[in-house]
């Protein structure tokens, strides 16, 4: 984790597939009995887990605090499939637990949410994560400098971290 | 996007180190710091018998109070912006009050009772209610951009406590222009006003502050 923290991607890399098993484990679950995709919510934890890693303390054990981000972002996530039918009954804790199923309306395609960034974040986010350009080759492809690529890349996934937050409330 | 293709841009844009969240709240305090500090001098001055008042107890415990405030909650601002829930020291937030009240209980003892009003009263309530929220503006702004890099457990909780920081800067900054001494009247008006601060910045830590 402290090497990720310090620039090192290739660590990084690796510690966020590890962290992924163990998150798809414990959102798995809970998230079909929500009925929720799984896979978004995993997704949009990691994003969280990614933009708010400057909260790490170092030196101290990183599972409690993985566990904080995933908890916060699995509430948000069930809350926000409550909002959904609160029309019609008052209480989200309701709602979840009367299970009414959804017919996966709630299931967010985060390739739908691409289509909601600007040209050039979505070709760098392409580049980068498709294509697995490094930011350098990104540059070089889209024309863009190195720095460029950079700052679009970082500002996409804040977006789409702002997008997993809102999409719901949109429709 | 399958995950797997999400994580390697993740892994990309990490190819920089990270700035921890206590290094962005310190810059942040300090800014505000400048800024209030500049302000002051601006537009306010220090009470012309400073140089006399630093010798007097009652001065010295005026600030004594509010940089305990203001280092307690500092203290633990970094832990409120964190996801986790728990925040240790909580109780040296205590310190500062606990003082408060002994400095009260001090004074109603030595000080006879036909005079305790007029030191409650004291010069300038009302420039008290309103210097120390302008001076706390500043050192708020700055803690509440900060943590907005954060991901605290609690928005609200992480709001106020800033908004107590931001609170005890601007009441540590007015005690120099301030010519009230009385224990009586920190533990009334500059409460009030630290208060205020600390409830406008949970209501909006609540707003924005949420990720």
């Amino acid at each position: 984790m402290e090497r990720s923290l310090q620039g090192d991607s290739r660590a990084y890399e690796q510690l966020l597939v590890l962290l992924t098993v163990g998150l798809r484990a414990v959102v798995h679950s809970r998230a079909r009995a929500a009925g929720l995709e799984a896979e978004d919510v995993v997704q949009e934890v990691l994003l969280a887990l990614h933009l708010k890693r400057g909260t790490w303390q170092t030196g101290t054990p990183v599972a409690p605090w993985v566990a904080a981000i995933a908890r916060n972002k699995m509430v948000d996530a069930f809350r926000r499939r409550g909002q959904r039918t609160e029309v019609s009954i008052e209480s989200v804790v309701e709602t979840l637990s009367s299970d009414a199923g959804d017919e996966g309306r709630n299931a967010q395609d985060v390739e739908h949410m691409l289509e909601r960034l600007n040209d050039r974040q979505r070709q760098v986010v392409r580049a980068v994560s498709l294509e697995g350009y490094s930011a350098q080759e990104a540059a070089e492809r889209l024309q863009m400098s190195e720095g460029a690529v950079r700052v679009t890349l970082h500002r996409s996934l804040k977006a789409l971290a702002a997008i997993f937050r809102t999409v719901p409330n949109e429709d | 996007m399958r995950t797997d293709e999400l994580i390697r841009a993740l892994a990309a844009d990490g190819a920089r180190p990270v700035v921890p969240i206590e290094r962005w709240l310190t810059g942040a305090l300090l800014a505000g710091i400048a800024l209030s500090a500049g302000l002051f001098l601006a537009a306010l001055h220090a009470r012309p018998d400073i140089a006399l008042a630093v010798y007097t107890p009652a001065f010295c415990f005026k600030v004594v109070i509010t940089l305990a405030l203001a280092s307690t909650a500092a203290f633990v601002l970094s832990d409120a912006a964190r996801p986790m829930p728990r925040i240790r020291w909580r109780g040296a937030l205590l310190i500062a009050p606990v003082l408060l009240v002994a400095g009260v209980v001090f004074e109603l003892v030595t000080v006879p009772a036909h005079s305790w009003a007029t030191r409650l009263i004291g010069h300038n309530a009302t420039h008290c209610l309103s210097l120390i929220p302008l001076l706390a503006i500043a050192p708020a702004a700055c803690l509440l951009a900060a943590l907005r890099r954060g991901a605290p457990a609690r928005p609200a909780l992480a709001g106020g406590i800033a908004g107590l920081l931001a609170g005890a800067v601007g009441a540590t900054l007015y005690a120099l222009t301030c010519p009230d001494d009385s224990a009586l009247f920190v533990a009334t008006w500059y409460s009030i006003a630290i208060i205020a601060v600390t409830a406008v910045s949970a209501y909006l830590g609540n707003r924005i502050l949420r990720w």
